[in-house]
């Protein structure tokens, strides 16, 4: 048993400081975690990449399958599942690693993700331990294909007002499922459901569903824009029979197991976002620096050499937040009692501890590769444009990543809603912070230390600015609006942008820091500079949401006093960017890809 | 069917290498180091015979330092069932290193000794041959396919314009060739069983050099190319550069 027993929750970075001692980066890896990436770029080079033309643009999405039962032949299907079930039980941290580095194979990534995650887990973390027995060996293997039907044409971010029933048969022995499910990843060649449905019209719950149960039928392919290669169907429920033994987990819970699952498919979509970030990179910056016009590679030009620093930066600061996060989870999940019965289902409920962090990682870093495809595209100018270059599949392939396991707009409502939720529960001392920071920015200005700032010093203290911004931003508002707040959509979404931006240059920073500690400070220069240059545009950008958080919160004196104590805490001298940009580009440029 | 593995230590053909400061190494910071591409086939191959005869060991063996150890465990995780790491410095000359492995192949029981044909790093291809003549054994190099039955190998290897079969008794030494078979990659389950697996360690001291490294140097920098003008009327130009600038006509 684990000795450990005090571990951070979510959502104390803000109100506490982390040691970057204490913090899990990707310089952590180990051997064996560096061979399981070897692992998933062998099977990628040799399943995946070699039918990437009929898999992506000649819409034979059945390989998916043939891929995924090949990926279970390495072990790739099973990392999450428990070692009794023929899985490797891992940590978080592993997870993330193989779920980004599978983002290097396109469209099977949703079949990987559909499967490994929200198609499994739900089994994993709440079925019974026949359940268990009977899907997960064959989850593992890729035998079993599975998919994750909760989303309905009338209940898409709503996703409790399903109206899929179930209903007792007479002899109990069945339940008859009744209702359409829509855009269910997975489901043309799925050979098992989770299906969400209401027990008799009220109580929402998860049941396990065989493809040849009577009664279920599956769609035809949806003709998408992108993850071209992915299954999307809809799965129709006509007096589906399914035994009562695959109600999975209790009657009317449904909803735990829904929201716990997406918790988790959020963060390895985070994850998962990351690596796309990096495959963008690495189909662009070769490109530039080979593309000759004017008589110089383009990786010459400042504008272009600006776009690859900023992609950079931008993915370095989200990778830095997942990992960190994986840490936390992992942290959280070795204070259990292993040999527990109930080991599996207590992971969860640690898991559920970050839903915070699960949102912010999911919207920060699909707005990542937003970035990076749309700016990686522009690199390549007409090029991009072509099928025949990586960055147009990218491109579209990322679109979606913003919209399902939660659209980002429903997930930053989520993040300041949580926050105040575990403040209102006192999990998080939020409210007596607030009342601190607010003293303290109507208060005389402390006396400011003059002098040329150390290695990442001026970053640290505009860390430590963001997080009093926030706490101040969200607090005032909270304390103004009370109950009324979750109706002000737009200050939760500028809160939950302040606070997303806070988490990722802390993470970013504590990383920087930890490498320099370990290596020296050279070593970390890469970081440290990627670092400054994320920042100082981030602080300005905290500033803005701040403020009109505020304004939104009260008007007058009251908004002026607010106002100056919250632009004394944003006030910095600005970095010259060119000089950032042209160091960065310069590292990334001379490896061809991302790098550190 | 007891078969000895030797694999080595080598900086990944798609890392950039370059000379170290002092000239007489490799700059290793930021180089990723792997099994010897050539050793998978010969590890690939061992585990196949394994699997045929329906029993037997696969071990690997390498010369060198501690982190050697990552490259075992890398065989480990392919399937072979144990490793020893000869602890020691490989050499330059081929036949330092060949005595080195000799040495720690003595006494131990096998059937077959399979090499990788070179190492991608000095590119020798003088181990597998000096091991199997110090340990007088027959030795067939450049293999593209091996049977073995009855204590009797049959090996066809690659010879310039056509192939050439050769027989021999076993115990014997082979030295795989692109092309021997297709290499598995280690499954996860096979990573994690690789840490439970033994890896024996044996000091056999630094190998032995009749060499003497005088430089190591980067290929001279490729200038860049030059356009000479466009169409027709550049061709005469073009000619003109590729007879006395280029000198290729
Ligand atoms: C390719 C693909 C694969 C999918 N895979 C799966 C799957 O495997 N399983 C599954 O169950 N589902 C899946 N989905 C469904 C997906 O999760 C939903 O599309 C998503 O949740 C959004 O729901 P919706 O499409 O009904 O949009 P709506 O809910 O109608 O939303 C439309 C817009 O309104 C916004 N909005 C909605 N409510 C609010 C609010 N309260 N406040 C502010 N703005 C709001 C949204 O953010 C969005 O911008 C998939 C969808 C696609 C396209």
């Amino acid at each position: 048993m684990s000795t450990v027993t005090a571990y951070p929750t979510g959502g104390q970075f803000l109100l506490e400081d982390t040691a970057p001692a204490d913090i899990f980066t990707p310089e952590d890896f180990d051997e064996t975690q560096r061979m399981i990436v070897d692992t998933v770029r062998e099977f990628i080079g040799r399943s995946v990449t070699p039918h990437r033309e009929e898999f992506e643009f000649g819409k034979k999405v059945e390989l998916g399958k043939t891929m995924l039962q090949e990926a279970g032949r390495a072990g790739l299907l099973s990392v999450d599942i428990p070692e009794v079930y023929g899985g490797m039980g891992s940590d978080k941290a592993t997870t993330m690693l193989v779920t980004e580095v599978i983002a290097w194979s396109g469209s099977f990534s949703c079949w990987h993700g559909a499967q490994t995650g929200i198609g499994t887990l739900p089994i994993v973390y709440f079925g019974t331990k026949e359940q268990k027995e009977k899907y997960l060996p064959k989850l593992a293997t890729g035998e079993l294909v599975s998919a994750y039907a909760l989303s309905e044409p009338g209940a898409g971010t709503d996703a409790l007002a399903a109206r899929t029933t179930a209903v007792l048969n007479a002899g109990k022995t069945h339940y008859l499922l009744n209702g359409t499910k829509q855009y269910i990843t997975n489901a043309g060649l799925a050979d098992v459901f989770i299906v969400f449905a209401k027990v008799d019209g009220e109580n929402f719950t998860a049941f396990i569903v065989d493809r040849d149960s009577p009664g279920l039928s599956i769609g035809p392919e949806e003709k998408k824009m992108g993850i071209k290669g992915s299954s999307t169907c809809a799965v129709i429920l006509e007096d589906a029979q399914i035994p009562v033994a695959n109600v999975l987990g209790e009657i009317g819970r449904g909803h735990v197991v829904a929201f716990n699952i997406l918790n988790v498919g959020r963060f390895k979509l985070g994850a998962g976002t990351v690596g796309g970030c990096k495959v963008a990179l690495e189909h662009a910056v070769p490109y530039v620096k080979q593309r000759q016009q004017f008589g110089r590679p383009l990786s010459d030009f400042g504008l272009i050499r600006a776009k690859i620093a900023d992609i950079a930066a931008r993915t370095f600061v989200s990778e830095s937040m997942v990992y960190r996060t994986a840490g936390l989870m992992d942290q959280a999940i070795a204070t259990l009692d292993r040999d527990a019965e109930d080991f599996d289902r207590q992971i969860i409920d640690k898991v559920e501890e970050f839903t915070i962090e699960c949102s912010m990682i999911k919207v920060f870093a699909t707005e990542s590769l937003a970035l990076a495809a749309e700016e990686g595209l522009q690199m390549l100018g007409g090029y991009g444009f072509c099928e025949d270059y990586p960055l147009e599949q990218i491109y579209r392939d990322e679109r979606i990543n913003r919209i399902f396991e939660g659209t980002n707009e429903i997930n930053r409502m989520l993040v300041p809603g949580m926050i105040l939720r575990k403040a209102l529960k006192k999990e998080l001392p939020f409210f007596a912070a607030a009342k601190r920071v607010a003293d303290d920015l109507l208060g005389p200005p402390a006396f400011e230390e003059a002098g040329e700032p150390g290695f990442l010093e001026e970053e640290a203290r505009l860390v430590a600015a963001m997080k009093r911004s926030c706490v101040a931003a969200l607090g005032f508002a909270a304390q103004k609006h009370g109950e009324n707040i979750k109706d002000q959509q737009e200050i939760l979404s500028d809160a939950a942008d302040m606070v997303m931006e806070t988490y990722a240059c802390e993470s970013g920073l504590l990383r920087a820091l930890k490498k320099a500690s370990a290596g020296g400070e050279e070593s970390a220069r890469l970081m440290a500079d990627m670092l400054t240059l994320y920042i100082h545009d981030a602080m300005d950008r905290v500033a803005i949401w701040g403020r009109n958080v505020l304004a939104q919160s009260a008007e007058g004196d009251e908004l002026r006093t607010m106002m100056t104590g919250l632009r004394r805490l944003a006030k910095h001298v600005p970095v010259n960017r060119a000089r950032l940009h042209d160091a960065i580009a310069g590292r990334v440029v001379e490896a061809g890809r991302y790098t550190v | 069917m007891k078969i000895i593995v030797c694999v080595k230590r080598v900086p990944d053909s798609e890392s950039r290498v370059n000379a170290a400061a002092d000239r007489k190494s490799i700059d290793t910071q930021g180089v990723k180091f792997v099994l010897n591409p050539y050793d998978e086939f010969a590890i690939e191959e061992a585990l196949r015979l394994k699997e045929a005869a329906g029993d037997g060991s696969v071990t690997v063996m390498t010369l060198g330092g501690d982190d050697s150890k990552e490259t075992l465990r890398s065989a480990l995780a392919m399937g072979a069932d144990e490793a020893v790491l000869l602890k020691g410095q490989t050499s330059i000359d081929g036949l330092g290193t060949a005595e080195k492995l000799a040495e720690g192949i003595r006494g131990r029981e096998y059937d077959l000794i399979l090499f990788g044909k070179q190492a991608i790093d000095d590119d020798n291809l003088q181990v597998p041959a000096m091991v199997a003549e110090l340990l007088e054994l027959p030795c067939a190099t450049v293999v593209v396919e091996l049977q073995v039955a009855d204590g009797r190998a049959t090996a066809k290897r690659e010879v310039e314009g056509g192939h050439e079969v050769v027989e021999f008794a076993l115990p014997g030494v082979v030295a795989a060739q692109k092309g021997l078979n297709e290499p598995r990659y280690a499954s996860l389950k096979g990573i994690m069983m690789a840490k439970k697996k033994p890896l024996e360690e044996v000091d056999v001291g630094d190998a032995e050099s009749r060499l003497e490294l005088i430089e190591v140097t980067n290929p001279p920098e490729r200038s860049a190319g030059e356009i000479v003008g466009e169409g027709p009327e550049a061709v005469p130009e073009l000619v003109r550069k590729l007879r006395e600038q280029a000198k290729v006509l």
